[in-house]
């Protein structure tokens, strides 16, 4: 069951909000790590619209899937379409700028960490993402986001990539079956 | 048919032989390797899948390198690992392969990799254990050695990455090797159009066509404009009663050289499950040249019992948890 599309938030002007907002906190070993699938495709669309502004050098960034990582998986197994992470610069004292789509429960966050140690000791992570729709369960929450707000726990918002190329969302009512194999998406 | 290998959903819950396993299973866990080969690059090598779960290696038949990565592999899982060869313990003291694999379970094994001489015997303990418990096969007898299997598919994946559009011949004792008819099953279940075996009469199972692959007795006929050439090993220690004259006769006519290496594709790959009879079925120059994919084969092979382990000890599908 999907509710009207008009009343979801506009995914490409949270954007601009986004990347506004996270221009005054890159420097020059700021690095930045999208976790898959929604804050892969973010990161792209800011790091566009970053490199407009910021010329005088590239930015590090990187990919993370959490698949090895997750607290549910003696619950739910290995999510079937895993990706590679790919972090090809050195994580050591970076100032990392982790995004992700949605943030919700922050058990996707906490596994990120766990993955990100793994490759070395950052800096600092700073937790971003284009919308926290409330409902966290660890001490964990972004500190940059877009836009608040507060869903039901039955309601799962999502991002997902339009025919047109631009990112949009969608909202799902879910059964209590099927509740938790949502909540480990977000 | 119950397919022993999966529960009543589709989902894998041993890993026994590819013969039976459907494309999307095989797809599954190569794509899941393809995560994990990454892991080994990094400053941790390890990820906490398989905290707090115990892997018993069973070796009811000797081997170093299977034993050693699926030793890595459980490792790098963060499982804890107890490597077991049995020939030189209890089973030489009279205790049965159930009775050993009971006592281990009460220890709380929650997976065993089994390797036995004979044919059958990971499918023989996979019936007997209860539910939680997940079989992997590392070799029994002239059957099956499906890791060995996906991974050699894995390292060809790796190098030609369309195996739709491949010729690909499979070279030596095909009679004996439960590795080749784990290559034979993987390559035509993922649709790899030509696969070739090339052996001397002696050395071929009867009816062997019927795996869907065409036979060459001529190497030099067999290995024309192939994509890959899968080595196999000479196998002595299965071979009663005399086959072939002698190994330098057999390297005359099957051992790859040089220039037998020269008929096939010139971007053709070479791939040995090892241990290597070099100067037996492969030359050592060519076993260490250029066109030689064997180490890389080893370090796949982790990657590839990674990912095996991995979507085995997940969660069970609902309905069969107990």
């Amino acid at each position: 069951m999907t509710t009207d599309p008009s009343q979801l938030p506009d995914a490409e002007a949270l954007i601009n909000i986004l990347a506004d907002k996270l221009q005054p906190l890159l420097q020059k070993n700021t690095a930045l790590v999208g976790i898959q699938s929604g804050g892969v495709w973010l990161m792209q669309r800011l790091l566009a619209k970053l490199d407009k502004t910021m010329a005088t050098h590239a930015i590090d960034h990187g990919t993370l899937d959490v698949s090895f990582y997750r607290d549910d998986y003696a619950k739910r197994g290995l999510k079937p379409d895993n990706q590679p992470s790919q972090i090809a610069f050195e994580v050591e004292n970076k100032h990392i700028i982790l995004i992700d789509d949605v943030f919700f429960t922050g058990r996707t966050t906490r596994a990120a960490m766990n993955e990100l140690f793994d490759y070395g000791r950052p800096a600092s992570i700073t937790l971003i993402a284009l919308v926290n729709r409330g409902g966290r369960e660890l001490p964990i929450s972004p500190q940059i986001t877009a836009m608040d707000l507060s869903l039901k726990p039955t309601e799962n918002l999502q991002l997902i990539q339009l025919a047109n190329g631009q990112l949009g969302f969608t909202i799902k009512s879910l059964t209590p079956s099927n509740h938790q194999a949502a909540s480990k998406h977000a | 048919m119950h397919n022993p290998q999966l529960y009543s959903d589709g989902q894998l819950r041993h890993f026994l032989s590819i013969e039976g396993l459907p494309k999307k299973i095989l797809n599954q866990i190569l794509d899941t390797a393809e995560s994990f080969v990454g892991v080994a690059e990094r400053e941790v090598k390890k990820v906490p899948l398989l905290r707090g779960k115990t892997v018993c290696n069973l070796f009811f038949e000797n081997s170093t390198r299977t034993r050693t990565t699926f030793e890595i592999a459980a490792k790098r899982l963060s499982a804890d690992v107890i490597s077991l060869n049995v020939n030189t313990s209890s089973q030489s003291k009279g205790e049965t392969i159930l009775d050993t694999v009971d006592n281990l379970i009460a220890m709380h094994a929650d997976m065993f990799v089994v390797r036995h001489a004979q044919s059958g015997a990971a499918h023989f303990i996979a019936k007997h254990v209860p539910e939680h418990i997940h079989i992997i096969n590392a070799g029994d007898g002239r059957h099956s050695h499906p890791t060995q299997g996906l991974l050699d598919v894995f390292t060809i994946r790796k190098y030609k990455p369309d195996l739709h559009n491949l010729r690909v011949a499979i070279v030596g004792d095909i009679l004996h090797s439960r590795v080749a008819r784990s290559e034979i099953h993987a390559l035509t279940t993922l649709g790899v159009p030509e696969v070739r075996v090339i052996a001397p009469k002696t050395l071929l199972p009867a009816e062997v066509e019927k795996l869907g692959v065409h036979v060459y007795h001529d190497m030099r006929a067999g290995l024309k404009d192939v994509d890959v050439i899968m080595m196999l090993r000479l196998q002595n220690e299965r071979m009663s009663g005399a086959m072939l004259p002698s190994a330098q006769e057999y390297f005359k006519t099957y051992g790859l050289t040089q220039e037998k290496l020269s008929l096939a594709k010139p971007d053709a790959i070479v791939l040995h499950p090892g241990p290597m009879n070099r100067g037996v079925e492969i030359d050592s120059g060519v076993a260490d040249g250029q066109q030689s994919v064997i180490l890389p084969q080893v370090t796949y092979g982790i990657a590839i019992r990674m990912a095996v382990m991995a979507i085995l000890a997940g969660g069970q599908p609902s309905g069969t948890q107990s």
